[in-house]
């Protein structure tokens, strides 16, 4: 299988095998119209096996959204078909608006527009909980 | 102190000058009657909560302050429709202070993002209950001279209970307290209370199903009604609700100076026979909640009396 190199556009690399389609679903890459690319399960030295999304444009990711789903992720800015920028996600302090509080007695479940806001309480075990009740954010 | 939400929000040093000063004004009330004068606090009790809501308005009026405000949702804009963040910032035009209760958690914390005065959360459904924890450790400082060095039995629903979640994390703070937690299986406390509070700070406990056991070790026991809004299946609470009750044949072990608290109310976990004894100090903590909210408010709002 060939997948072309991308001239301008974003390349997410490193991610868990098998997180691909939750980070493209969640990113909301399904909206866009340019080619994206999936790539599944390829040999990886350090991680044995990967995932790789190939967005052949230029669009802001939201990097808390990735940071959640998958940490270990790199990000690479195309331009020109060269890699101009490349960073390591990290696990960010808080969520806004990337999840829903699932406890039905939240105030988040009754309150008018108000931000789901879930903040990092344990970094080791990737532990959120949601500002307003505490309740641990399930993935 | 900007607003009180999570009773962990408070220090040690902060707790300690609340007690000290719940403390003078039990001493001297008549030097604090008129420090509140023109101030008025807000009671927005979006649910029942009779002693509660009693509490913050007695405490308030014995600063000499006014009182305002509304006791169930029914009687509030809410009943139209309105947002927690609009009440309180419409409140927050009429009055200097707000004690909020509220049966949805996290409540209060909205609140406090959209105003300038400040709010104390009153309760929010199943989550904190901050002026709680305070009554309960003025009352163990007040009926034992101390906060550190006791044995503590917590006794009945521990697993919904969260006056006793709040109390346990809020004495965690303090040096050698021997934990007793006395539950069925089904109401023992939640695990992350174990891992988070007790194991993180190398704290141990023991967990048993029998008061009897344990009744002459303590030298307090804290007592809790299974709540029946806490559950979600009827037939729990019925099977449940009566499995931890104190009586004066279950004292008969029990040290001279034990103290027995209870949040109240009370159902039938304290036999009523046992509220002539000594030990019972569970009416004596009612009183102390008002003294200690008296002591925040006078702190919230920044006010101080002469002597002070």
């Amino acid at each position: 299988m060939k997948i072309d190199s991308i001239k301008n556009g974003i390349v997410l690399d490193h991610i868990t095998a098998g997180r691909s389609m939750a980070i493209y679903k969640n990113l909301g890459l399904d909206k866009l119209d340019c080619s994206v690319a999936i790539i599944k399960n390829v040999k990886s030295e350090k991680m044995g096996k990967k995932d790789i999304i190939k967005i052949d444009d230029q669009f802001t990711v939201n990097l808390d959204v990735i940071g959640y789903l998958d940490p270990n992720v790199t990000v690479c800015i195309i331009e020109d078909g060269k890699i101009v920028k490349k960073y390591k996600v990290e696990l960010p302090e808080t969520l806004v608006n990337i999840a829903k509080c699932k406890n039905p007695r939240c105030i988040t479940s009754i309150e008018q527009e108000i931000d789901q806001v879930f903040v990092l309480t344990d970094k080791e075990n990737h532990v959120y909980r949601c500002k307003y009740c505490e309740s641990k954010l399930k993935k | 102190m900007r607003h009180l939400i999570d009773p962990m929000d408070l220090s040690v040093e902060e707790i300690d000058h609340l007690i000290e000063l719940a403390g003078k004004i039990i001493d001297h009330p008549e030097k604090y009657r008129e420090v509140c004068r023109y101030k008025k606090l807000a009671t927005l009790f979006f649910e029942p909560s009779t002693r509660t809501r009693l509490s913050f308005e007695a405490a308030m009026m014995e600063l000499g302050g006014n009182v305002l405000g509304f006791s169930s949702a029914d009687s509030s804009s809410a009943a139209k429709g309105e947002s927690v963040a609009d009440t309180a910032r419409a409140v927050a035009c009429y009055a200097d202070i707000i004690a909020m209760r509220h049966p949805k958690e996290g409540a209060p914390l909205v609140a406090s993002q959209y105003v300038d005065i400040p709010i104390i959360n009153a309760g929010d459904g199943g989550h904190n209950h901050p002026t709680q924890t305070l009554t309960d450790l003025l009352t163990i400082k007040q009926e034992k001279g101390r906060l550190d060095h006791l044995t503590i039995g917590f006794c009945g629903d521990l697993k919904f209970g969260r006056t006793v979640h709040s109390l346990i994390k809020a004495l965690s703070r303090y040096e050698g307290i021997n934990y007793i937690l006395i539950s069925p299986e089904e109401l023992q406390i939640p695990e992350y209370l174990k891992k988070e509070v007790f194991e993180k700070k190398g704290i141990t406990y023991q967990e048993v199903e029998r008061m009897e056991e344990v009744m002459p070790e303590l030298d307090i026991i804290y007592m809790t009604r299974v709540q029946r809004e806490r559950f979600f299946n009827e037939a729990d609470y019925i099977r449940l609700k009566d499995s931890y009750i104190l009586d004066m044949d279950k004292l008969k072990n029990a040290k001279e100076d034990l103290a027995i608290l209870h949040p109240l109310p009370r159902v039938n976990e304290i036999s009523v026979k046992v509220d002539d004894d000594p030990r019972a100090c569970y009416f004596k903590q009612v009183n102390y909640g008002k003294y200690i909210r008296m002591a925040l408010i006078m702190t919230m709002l920044g006010v101080k009396a002469d002597e002070d």
